[in-house]
């Protein structure tokens, strides 16, 4: 794995020289993991006991007659936890005891990196403390309960946008002041070096078991594979096996919100005014902001897609042309989760309806033999308020 | 010679410290920051740290937070910052000026075209918060084009190799960090933060000043006495300027009997 911090012209480490030794500190730690056997060990025994990986890959027989090609879902919803952000809390949880840090602080949006932190915590005997937005606490309950059930400590954020963007700024504040005992668990591909190549290692296996399974299934590899994109983890996550092969499609779909005529959304790359290049929370990437570099509030009916900048590595994959973007509206989405529920038996998270919604746009380019992968990066439970409240 | 080298210079002949206030440049709106700044100048302010308000001022804690959420509510953005600035100027010619802002806002301007625009607002100094010494080469560029000092963080945190690596670059004066965490008042100094003057000491011949959690006459005596040249001292006078929104004149008052206060324990 390249030790670079930057990704062509996006990443490196934009933070306050207190925190800089911290990451250092861990990214030697994360790097020599990498070739720790006895490390690797304990992480693929969680992932396989405690995770339930893999996630299966289920063939969606009535979308695909719907769309008239061959979609598979890759079923991140069925890890423990319900998303596949307990990959990645594991994995750094675990680097974190390694590195003798026995307290953890996470941000979180939707409350799945949140849940998923509290829960590794519980799992290694450690302390935890989550940050989430007031507006989020507001929209996403059960996943609060679930964080304290698991012995974690919730704190409200009341600053700013009181969403995922300002419970990231509380937590590199904690952070500041903590970082001689205190491991930063980010829960996506953003922050500054090594968080992004980290976070993306901690996700990868979801794209390896995805190729692995297409292969066996169809004995061919996908046309497409469609993913959500917040931060960019899930995406990160499954796109990056399929990176070499370049005849495979990789589509991010970002949160359109109202639609981006509005500018009430989280399209860092789909509104050429508002997602320009800059910096937030420590890295170099595509950001809302206004002309003078303040950051964007965004809008998006799924907390865990509104966030204002996106992972430096999905810049560069753009700027390479190796992946493209798109988005879906708030609307699309809800459509789409109501769609993939009746469809296929599956309540999707009100963030992979967006990349359902996006394939349910998109995939009729396809001719019948043709196989696309939806990445189902979690399940829809704690969003069931939500969709009560907009679909009646 | 730069302003800051001059001030610093004239403080030594005094057998003074200098007391280095920091506002939010807007706090709580574009006219009040600018008689505030004025008051701190009259008041014995030996040079001034001041910032730009970002929208997620990360090494900040709530005091400088909410200071922001004011200036950007009442207007402010980076243009009016640097207007702002030369009104200072016109008001004093002498005083050195140093920034404190995040790296987004220079990079949105283009990082040439803002420090020339500093430079010609009359600005000496710039400290990018979240800007460690590992990115900071494209700013010194500029810094040096247009004789700006780049001024860096020392933190409790940071090793010797850091110290060295930071010291190679840094112009001005070095900023050292108080406190293990943001900026904010605190009650009591840490034994490591005359620590950390006595570590830097030895290492750098630049004014060493100290700030984050400064907030007392005692704590400006105190970081004074373990070597530094100077106490920068932000949250206690923005706590006086949200206490008295609304009430120009209390505020003004309480800020200059602090500032004397402060000044008076560098001598």
């Amino acid at each position: 794995m390249k030790k670079e911090t930057r990704f062509g012209e996006y990443g490196g480490q934009y933070v306050p020289e207190t925190l800089m030794p911290a990451l250092e500190d861990l990214k030697k730690a994360f790097y020599k993991s990498l070739k720790d056997k006895k490390f690797n060990k304990e992480y693929e025994t969680l992932l396989r006991d405690f995770v339930g990986r893999p996630t299966p890959l289920t063939f969606a027989k009535g979308l695909s007659k719907k769309l008239g090609c061959k979609i598979y879902l890759k079923r991140e919803d069925l890890a423990h936890t319900g998303a596949h952000k307990i990959n990645n809390a594991l994995g750094q949880a675990l680097l974190a005891k390694h590195m003798g840090k026995n307290r953890l602080i996470a941000e979180t949006g939707a409350g799945q990196h949140g849940t998923a932190t509290a829960i590794a915590a519980a799992k290694l005997g450690m302390e935890c403390d989550v940050y989430m937005g007031e507006v989020d606490i507001e929209r996403q309950k059960p996943n609060v309960y679930r964080m304290q059930l698991a012995g974690a400590n919730v704190i409200p954020v009341s600053s700013g946008s009181r969403t995922l963007k300002d419970a990231i700024n509380e937590c590199l504040r904690d952070w500041t002041a903590s970082c001689e005992n205190t491991h930063y668990l980010l829960g996506s591909v953003l922050g500054p070096h090594p968080y992004p190549t980290m976070v993306a290692h901690f996700q990868s296996m979801i794209g390896k078991e995805a190729k692995k399974q297409i292969l066996k299934a169809e004995g061919r590899l996908p046309k497409a594979i469609i993913a959500c994109v917040g931060g960019g983890s899930n995406a990160i996550g499954i796109f990056k096996a399929f990176v070499p092969d370049k005849k495979v499609e990789l589509i991010g779909v970002e949160a359109g919100g109202k639609g981006i005529e509005t500018g009430k959304h989280a399209a860092r790359f789909s509104d050429p005014e508002l997602g320009r290049k800059g910096v937030l929370h420590g890295t170099m990437t595509y950001v809302l902001q206004d002309k003078f570099g303040q950051i964007y509030n965004t809008h998006s009916i799924s907390a865990g897609l509104d966030y204002s900048a996106i992972g430096p590595e999905h810049s560069m994959l753009r700027d390479l042309k190796r992946a493209s973007y798109s988005y879906a509206t708030d609307k699309e989405a809800l459509q789409a989760f109501k769609i993939l529920s009746e469809e296929e038996g599956i309540i999707p998270a009100l963030e992979s309806s967006h990349a359902v919604a996006f394939t349910l746009k998109y995939a009729k380019k396809y001719k019948p033999k043709d196989i696309v992968i939806v990445n189902i990066s979690g399940r829809g439970d704690k969003d069931l308020d939500i969709v009560i409240k907009e679909l009646g | 010679m730069s302003r800051f080298q001059k001030r610093f210079a004239e403080l030594k002949e005094k057998g003074e410290a200098g007391f280095v206030p920091f506002v939010v440049l807007g706090d709580p709106d574009e006219e009040t920051s600018l008689e505030i700044i004025k008051t701190l100048i009259q008041s014995g302010a030996d040079a001034l740290e001041l910032g730009f308000a970002f929208s997620d001022p990360i090494a900040d804690g709530k005091t400088v937070q909410e200071a922001d959420q004011r200036a950007l509510a009442s207007g402010m953005n980076t243009d009016k910052c640097l207007e702002l600035i030369k009104r200072v100027r016109q008001f004093n010619e002498d005083i050195p000026i140093s920034l404190l802002l995040y790296y987004n806002l220079i990079y949105q301007k283009g990082i040439e075209k803002f420090y020339k625009e500093a430079k010609e607002a009359g600005v000496d100094a710039i400290l990018a918060a979240d800007c460690p010494v590992e990115e900071t080469d494209p700013l010194l560029e500029a810094a040096n084009k247009t004789e700006i000092d780049q001024v860096f963080i020392v933190s409790p945190t940071t090793t010797k190799k850091r110290l060295e690596k930071i010291l190679k670059k840094c112009s001005g004066y070095v900023y050292i960090v108080s406190v293990l965490g943001v900026t904010g008042a605190r009650a009591s100094l840490q034994k490591r933060s005359i620590e950390l003057i006595k570590m830097v000491r030895p290492f750098s011949k630049l004014p060493l000043c100290i700030g984050f959690g400064i907030s007392k006459p005692k704590h400006v005596k105190n970081v004074i006495e373990a070597g530094a040249d100077g106490a920068i001292v932000g949250s206690a006078i923005i706590n006086i300027i949200k206490k008295n929104i609304g009430n120009k004149e209390a505020m003004l008052s309480e800020i200059k009997e602090l500032a004397l206060e402060l000044k008076k324990a560098t001598r």
